[in-house]
Parts: C-alpha cells; structure tokens; sequence
C-alpha cells in the first residue's frame, strides 16, 4: 500500500476544503471497499480525509412524508430503521442482502453509492483495464465475464455496478444531494452514474470533490407492495449475478403504478422504465409481466458467457411482480 | 497550488477492552495488524486480510467489524473490544461456553472472530434486527423467531474452513436462549445495540 496522510474532518465544510487542498486525496467513509481497493493498489490516494464521524447520521422524515437518509448512515442502520421497514420494506430486503453483518455495520449509505466495480480485471493491476487504466483494453470481453453487463455496456468497459441498495433507491425514485465548496447540488439517483462510453473511467456526473450528504426519497407509492429479490451463487454473503427491485401498486383489477429496477446487469443500477410502461394500465398477470420483462431487455446485448442473465431477469420479474400481486390482493 | 506532503503516520489512543493503549502507527496499519503486530493481542486472527472471511471480526462501539478493513488510525475515540476482552474475568462469556460445550469449531481458527461475531448476532436479534431470512421485515411483523436459517444467514460473514457449522449454528442458538432467557429475569438491561449507548448486559449475565 502506498502512504498516505489522514485527517478527521470535523464538518462539512471542513471536509470539502481538504478534499479541495490536495487533489489525490480521498473521502473514507466505513472504508470496507476503498481499504481493500488500496490494499491491492487499484486505489493510491496521497491522503484520506475521514467523514465516518460527521454528523450526517441521521434518518429524518420529510414533510411531504418522504425519507431523509444521511450520507454516514450505515447500511445496518438503514435495513434497520423502523420507517424503511414500514414504507419501504424492499431497501431494507436489499441491504440485507448485501455483504454481511460486519461490513454493513462499517459500511455508509454515501460509500455504498460510490463503491467500485467487482470486476476481476478491474481488481487486478496487472491486466488492463479502461476503468483503471484508460485506454489500456478490456480484457472481460473476450475473457471472464459470466458475472458482467448485459445492458448499457460498451466496447470499452462491460463491468456491473454492485450495489444492492442502489437497486432499491433506484425503484424508489431517490435524489442524492452532496456539498461542494461552491455550494449544494442533487442529482437524482439513475442520473448519478454516467453512461459507459468509450469513458467508462468517470463513472459519476458529481462535481470534482463534491461530498454524498444525504439522499431523499419521496413518499413510496400509495398503497403498493415492494420487494428485493437477489440471485447469487451461494445462498448469502456474495454478490448478486441478478437482481430486482419491484413496488406495485394494482387499483381495479389494473396496474396503476409500477416500479422495477435491475442490479449486477449494468454499470449502474438499472431502471426499467421500459417494462415500466408496457405494465401500466394493463393486466395484472404473468403473460403481461413476461412481455414487460422483453420489452425491457430487448436492448440487451449478452457476451458469450452472460446470456443466462437475460434468462435470470426475465423470469425474476414474472416471479416477484407475480409474488406482489398475490400480496397486494390479500 | 503545492500541497505540502502530509504526515504518513499519527500517534493514536485506542480503547481496547477497556484499557486505553498509545501507540504512533503508520497510516496503513489496520486495527487487525495494530492488534496483532504491535500490541501483542493475537486472539483476533488473520484470514483473508480482505474482509471475506470474518476471521478478524471484533466488536467497535459493541457493534461486529472486520478488523482487517477498518485502519488502526481511524479507530481512535472507539470502544474495541476483542476475543480477549468478551469473558468477565475467568467466567466465559456464554457465547464462549456454548461454544466450549457443542465444540463449535475443528481447528479453532476462525473461533475468535465467530465468537465475537455471534455476541454481536444474539444482540442485533434481541434488539429486533431482521435478517434476510426474514420473510416479513416490516415491524409490526415483530421479531423473527431466531431459526437455524436465522442463524446461518446472520453469521454468514464468519467462514469456517473445517465445516463446523452445524455446531456452530446450535451453539449461536443456545447462547441466544440463554441470553433471553436472562432478559425475561432482568427486563431492564435488554436494550438496541450500542445505538442509543444503552449497555446490554444479558449476554454477560
């Protein structure tokens, strides 16, 4: 591990002046992704400016009944807290269904949106890699990739984005705000990743040294059901291979209002909007949710050894909008 | 503008099982080498050093961690406690005795990190945590009965390369019977974890 300095920054504003004072110096929040990443040298920062401790620890409702989250939140208590249980049961299955007990103890809300790519090639400094190396190749194309990208990848980076709770926020609308020493900004949750490109390096629209505060989510939608579902290759403690985040809300037999969100299929969490459309003011039945589902992955493009994903997601979003119906009609 | 290079190294107070511990540690160091390396406490072990296998695991602010991602540094001003400190005394800790009991463990050297890992799984339970095991997570669900699945999934972070588990899974069940058992005698000490800094003393009891 190269050196590096650290320091324990006291508040906001404090944090983005040191950040802004050293341009290889990095935020750490629980560190569970960015230790290990400098461990391993993908990540040689000259100082770390710590914000576990400021105090952005808190989850506040908001007056339009929507949920406040704060950046040093830790996924624990984020799965934990009663109101995402209540309002948004499927945050709380996702976070529960990432990592284990110990690093989402560590682990904070504004990392888990920033955390790297599980990438092979990515994870590795003697292979190539456009995201660590611009320009150095993508050894996954034509190597390892049964766990990599089926939509919006590129010629030039086919990595996945492994967050679980993105997923979730994803479903649920969310609005990450962050500080930058030129003021605050938001951005909303499916506009913080940037699409792969031939750039698939700059992986957020955040402003240079910008600092996650917080991320809103707005009121869940009335009266539906939520749920995250995860497939992996052991039963826990492992990434996702698919993932889906659901809420439905059925009124008179039809779809009123309906949310999905993809993970481990796209550099970032994946929004189907696409299956989104074809379901609402339609059917409540699987026929409509298997066409939704090929409407939203007709635009995928599977490598050699990551078709089965297509297979994966169809026949998730059958299973668990089907899952929900049957709830949603008890 | 030059930034002048900073300091690679800081002097540090840690707070280990109660005792505090000065020490000047080079930025790099983890709490799981500043524990081993330079403090002489090798009851917390080194697995995969990447935090896949729990081996590490210790408690900060009596929540469980992987030592081997949490840098020494960024621990001051924390409550550590580690496999040396969960016994009062000579009295195991019951975590401890109903590991002695069921001999949940072979080779014994994940033990230190799945002991202090179930301490903290039998407190997240009683405090009303769900798990992803839990079918229904919404509150008014209450707490899900703590069922070997239960158990499996919580202490999913802890590998046991000899296979273990089947024991390791009763003993987590009987420590946890145990533990509320003597919050239904003492209804005052049961409490969230580390949250609210409310001290949870059933698991000692």
């Amino acid at each position: 591990m190269k050196e590096f300095g650290y320091e324990r920054a006291a508040d906001v504003s404090g944090a983005l002046a040191l950040l802004d004072a050293d341009p290889d110096a990095r935020f750490l929040g629980g560190g569970t992704n960015l230790v290990d990443l400098m461990k391993t040298g993908v990540e040689r920062p000259a100082r770390l400016v710590d914000v576990r401790e400021l105090p952005l620890d808190r989850i506040e409702s908001t007056e339009d009944g929507g949920l406040h989250i704060g950046a040093t939140v830790t996924n624990s208590d984020l799965a934990a807290h009663p109101d995402v249980r209540r309002r948004y049961p499927a945050l709380t299955q996702a976070v529960l269904a990432g990592a284990s007990g110990q690093l989402r103890n560590m682990a904070t809300v504004g990392g888990n949106l920033l955390q790297r790519t599980r990438c092979g090639y990515f994870a590795d400094v003697s292979k190539p890699c456009n995201k660590r190396v611009p320009g150095s190749g993508c050894p996954a194309i034509e190597g390892e990739h049964h766990n990599h990208a089926i939509l919006g990848a590129s010629d030039h980076c086919v990595a996945t984005h492994p967050s679980d709770l993105g997923v979730a926020l994803a479903a649920f609308d969310a609005v990450v705000s962050y500080e930058t020493t030129d003021g605050p900004g938001e951005l909303p949750l499916t506009d913080l990743y940037l699409p792969v490109g031939d750039t698939p390096h700059l992986e957020t629209a955040l402003p240079p040294g910008a600092l996650i505060t917080g991320v809103t989510l707005p009121p869940a939608p009335a009266g539906a059901v939520s749920r995250y579902r995860k497939v992996r290759e052991r039963a826990s403690y492992a990434f996702a291979i698919g993932s889906i985040a659901a809420a439905l809300d059925v009124r008179d037999g039809v779809v009123h209002e309906v949310r999905l969100a993809f993970g481990a299929v796209a550099s970032r969490p994946w929004r189907a909007r696409a299956a989104e459309a074809a379901l609402t003011g339609g059917p409540v039945d699987a026929a409509a949710f298997a066409a939704a589902a090929d409407a939203e992955l007709a635009a995928a493009e599977p490598l050699p050894h990551n078709g089965y994903k297509v297979t994966l997601m169809r026949n998730l979003v059958v299973a668990v909008l089907s899952e929900l119906a049957e709830e949603a009609a008890r | 503008m030059a930034t002048a290079p900073p300091s690679t190294y800081s002097a540090v107070t840690l707070n280990i099982n109660g005792e505090k511990h000065t020490l000047t540690v080079d930025h790099r160091t983890t709490l799981l080498d500043a524990l081993r390396e330079r403090l002489d406490m090798t009851g917390t072990k080194k697995g995969c050093d990447q935090g896949q296998c729990g081996a590490c695991t210790v408690l900060l602010d009596k929540r469980r961690a992987v030592a081997c991602l949490q840098l020494a540094v960024a621990a001051e001003g924390r409550e550590i406690t580690t496999i040396e400190g969960v016994a009062e005394g000579d009295r195991l800790h019951p975590v401890q005795q109903a590991f002695l009991d069921l001999d949940g463990y072979q080779c014994g050297y994940c033990t230190p990190g799945q002991i202090c890992s179930a301490v903290a799984v039998i407190e997240e339970h009683a405090a009303g945590w769900p798990s992803a095991a839990t079918d229904d997570v919404r509150p008014e669900a209450g707490p899900p009965p703590l069922t070997a699945e239960e158990i499996r999934e919580r202490m999913s972070g802890n590998l046991c390369r000899c296979g273990a588990y089947v024991s390791i899974v009763q003993a987590v069940a009987r420590a946890a019977e145990a533990d509320a058992r003597a919050a239904q005698d003492a209804p005052d000490t049961q409490g969230a974890p580390a949250a609210q800094g409310t001290e949870h003393e059933g698991a000692a009891a």
